[in-house]
């Protein structure tokens, strides 16, 4: 039987995850400007510093709201779901959050190895973060993800983290590995590795970003059609656009849900794929035995 | 003058977006011969499909970048081009 209590944090938690996104509803209400017919625009802008700090303006835009307020909402989510943990798992929501836990440590585990076995929160974070912004969408909000900025941070973030194992055989070693199979190859290789947080971020953004300008150009286009088709139907039905209930819904499972997650897996996958296939084993290892060092060894990647 | 000027540009930028996305034929191409080829393994090895197809979406994902290359240059020919192009014309024209 649940307390008083245990009922009082459960609202409290729940309210914490959906508050965050009417807010963002509201906000979005209260900020768009009045516009007839098709329009397709990035994020809004809430607040812009003027006059400029340092060397650019700096903007507040509806992204980074958003994808706060996601944020928000995944840790209301997350605490939801641990609320009342016991050693035996007796609710609903116990067992999702263990099977959500397993899932995770399993993919990371089969994709990264034994030595990157405790990566799992930040796989999940990463994945989280993705699948929802794009999810949010579904509410009628911008998609953070849409935003070239929001999926080119995550990716900077990546390349940090692909650079930093890179950089364990050494500064040198890394600097004559640019300069492999021959020394022509060199721009290239230097070229390949800017070239993995640019695609990882395009690939994101591109995904979103076209099924939100698909999708609008359909919504757009199915109104005239109906304005042109129906517009002999009496009172307000002339000015309702009719055909377009029900198809853009059913692309919208393509465009927003499937593109979306499938995506937040695909960045996912890349991140763990990367950051296992930077590590230089052989010559972190050399490095490690002259430091007296044990050795370390990726168990069964 | 401006007017002549801006007509000949704008309509240049939806050429160069409708070049741009001839870079859809090549993703189009590959995921085709990729799913093709996941069928064919599917057919030989059904107890197989689980990991066929996920391995065939992720590399379906993947190939798709070169068109979402394209995508990402036509979509700054329309929405974005404009925009800056025309401040640069009229500073030229003045």
């Amino acid at each position: 039987m649940k307390s008083k209590k245990f009922r009082r944090v459960d609202y409290g938690l729940i309210a914490m995850m959906i508050l965050p996104i009417l807010a963002c509803i509201v906000l979005k209400v209260l900020f768009t400007p009045p516009s007839e017919g098709v329009n397709i625009s990035g994020a809004l802008v809430f607040w812009s510093s003027e006059p400029e700090v340092g060397m650019t303006t700096l903007y507040l835009s509806e992204s980074q709201v958003n994808s706060w307020a996601v944020m928000i909402s995944i840790l209301g989510l997350c605490l939801y779901l641990t609320h009342g943990l016991t050693a035996k798992a007796v609710t609903k929501r116990q067992l999702i959050a263990e099977w959500l836990v397993e899932k995770c440590e399993k993919l990371v585990g089969d994709n990264m190895g034994g030595f990157f076995a405790e990566w799992g929160p930040f796989i999940a974070a990463i994945m989280a973060l993705s699948a929802f912004s794009s999810l949010i969408c579904l509410v009628g909000l911008f998609s953070p993800t849409g935003d070239v900025n929001v999926t080119f941070g995550w990716a900077i973030l990546v390349f940090f983290l692909i650079m930093h194992f890179k950089f364990r055989g050494g500064l040198w070693n890394y600097f004559i590995g640019l300069f492999k199979p021959i020394p022509v190859f060199a721009p290239m290789n230097l070229i390949g590795e800017v070239a993995t947080p640019v695609s990882m971020a395009f690939r994101h953004y591109g995904n979103i970003l076209s099924g939100a300008v698909i999708s609008a150009l359909i919504g757009s286009a199915l109104t005239g059609l109906s304005h042109s088709l129906l517009g002999w139907l009496p009172g307000v039905f002339a000015d309702m656009p009719l055909l377009r209930v029900g198809l853009p819904a059913v692309l919208s499972i393509y465009f927003d849900v499937f593109s979306g997650v499938m995506q937040a897996f695909i960045f996912a996958m890349l991140t763990m794929l990367n950051v296992a296939g930077a590590v230089p084993w052989d010559e972190w290892n050399t490095r490690r035995k002259k430091r007296n060092k044990p050795e370390i060894q990726n168990t069964a990647a | 003058m401006l007017e002549l000027a801006m007509g000949i540009m704008l309509g240049l930028l939806g050429l160069g977006a409708g070049c741009a996305m001839i870079a859809g034929i090549g993703p189009g191409i590959g995921e085709g011969n990729a799913v093709a080829k996941a069928c064919e393994a599917i057919g030989r090895q059904p107890e197989c499909k689980s990991d066929v197809t996920s391995t065939m979406i992720m590399g379906c994902a993947i190939a798709e970048t070169t068109g979402l290359y394209g995508l990402i240059v036509a979509i700054l020919l329309i929405f974005v081009a404009p925009g800056t192009f025309t401040g640069i014309l009229k500073d030229a024209i003045k």
